[in-house]
């Protein structure tokens, strides 16, 4: 580790970038997109592999893969999302190179750890030859690919908090074909409470240019019971609060309509009965 | 250019000792150095699958990778299916099952199919699907693909018990 900080200081203001899963950037080297010169390689750097809980939280090393949550890396509802989560990331063989933290270092804005990561308020721990600073994963992200890690800081790793036993989410996606970018993705993690819905997290993604909570579709279910009427009025408040990415083939309307129906099916899936969503 | 690395591949179980560029790529190697022209270069940006090899054991693609980052690692590729002049149960299964019509993309499906079976091997459907689709096959519209990995599971699974 002290080597890679070491290698990045020196390399960083001569193009140097780290090279994790490589699967986001090999292809844009491919493209001749980018064309760093100089790669630095983390896959062999001890003690970044680390995935384990300690002390309520999860702890997510640099070269964690993708594929690592194919299965459930906690007994709980944190597991269980990112286990749900993860079969949405790109194709199989991508998910064995691709890593958790390369993923949220790039920043895409329809990359659906970034979204998880936003909603969970995750706390993300960046080393350099200076030593370490600390970002809350909302201060992290700061525009499509665009994230608050200086040139010569790597992203060694990221935290989540475990969710309280009682937790539940929906999580949703629409892209045009299966492993594509996603055109909106909304993310709901919420606790029922009394028969009211407590505590609700709602994040948007893919339809900006980062991903982020949406307090007044949070807001909108907060404290009421859950059902059809309550899911519209979120989804409604989350298509209005958007600044939609355009393209050739969407406009911002598409989009908005995109999130609505996102935030909908991601707030009926989390209060389904059985408080899982079909993973 | 780069300063040329030692570089030691181990593929199929037999090793490689190479002196490379460090920008090279893994399936380009594979191709040009080691002569072993089975795994296929496709769209060069992770996209068709066609390259897939097992690092591993793992499936991945070997366009996304460099050379020197596969040192120290087991790699198989399509070579290594075949026992001699006995073909692997998935390459008699796309056979028998039409699961290719031009090839390109064969090399690329087999691995991949190999990797997913050997680590789940009582995979559902679905979830085969979902796998199956992270390649490109632009002949055979998917079906015989997927009939020849199910076929090729099943048998597989047989023999295990």
């Amino acid at each position: 580790m002290a080597e890679a900080v070491r290698l990045l200081a020196e390399l960083a203001p001569h193009d140097g970038r780290i090279l994790a899963g490589g699967q986001s950037l090999v292809p844009i080297m491919a493209f001749r997109l980018a064309r760093p010169a100089h790669l630095i390689d983390i896959n062999t750097v001890a003690g970044l592999d680390v995935l384990t809980v300690r002390d309520e939280v999860l702890h997510i090393g640099a070269r964690v893969r993708h594929a690592a949550f194919h299965r459930l890396v906690q007994d709980g509802t944190l597991g269980a999302m990112l286990a749900a989560v993860v079969r949405h990331i790109a194709h199989y063989p991508i998910r064995f190179r691709g890593t958790f933290c390369g993923s949220l270092a790039h920043a895409d804005p329809a990359a659906e750890w970034c979204l998880v990561a936003v909603t969970l308020d995750a706390k993300l721990i960046a080393r350099s030859a200076r030593g370490k600073r600390r970002f809350a994963a909302r201060d992290f992200f700061q525009g499509a690919m665009a994230t608050a890690l200086a040139p010569d800081e790597l992203l060694a790793e990221t935290r989540l908090a475990i969710l309280p036993a009682d937790t539940r989410f929906g999580f949703e996606e629409f892209s045009r074909r299966a492993g594509d970018y996603a055109l909106a993705m909304a993310l709901a993690v919420l606790r029922i409470e009394g028969g009211v819905i407590a505590a609700p997290r709602i994040g948007v993604g893919g339809a900006e240019a980062m991903p982020r909570r949406i307090e007044a579709a949070e807001a909108a279910v907060s404290g009421r019971r859950p059902g059809e009427s309550v899911f519209r009025e979120a989804a409604a408040a989350a298509a209005a609060a958007i600044d939609p990415i355009e393209d050739a083939q969407t406009n911002a309307q598409y989009r908005r309509e995109l999130v609505g129906a996102m935030v909908y099916r991601a707030l009926t899936q989390a209060c389904m009965p059985d408080g899982r969503s079909r993973a | 250019m780069s300063e040329l690395a030692n570089v030691t591949l181990v593929i199929n179980g037999q090793t490689y000792t190479l002196q490379l560029e460090p920008r090279r790529t893994l399936v380009d190697v594979i191709r040009e150095e080691c002569g072993l022209t089975g795994t296929h270069a496709g769209c060069e940006h992770g996209v068709c699958g066609a390259c897939t090899v097992l690092l591993d054991g793992d499936p991945v693609r070997a366009c996304l990778m460099f050379a020197v980052q596969a040192q120290g690692s087991a790699i198989r590729t399509v070579e290594g299916l075949a026992d001699g002049e006995t073909l692997h149960p998935l390459q008699r299964a796309f056979m028998a099952h039409h699961g290719l019509q031009c090839g390109f993309c064969t090399p690329g499906f087999l691995m991949l199919a190999t990797g997913v079976l050997e680590r789940e091997p009582d995979i559902s459907d679905e979830l085969l699907l979902e796998v199956l689709a992270s390649n490109l096959c632009r002949c055979t519209g998917y079906q015989g693909i997927v009939a020849a990995v199910r076929a090729a599971a099943a048998e597989l699974r047989r023999a295990e018990a």
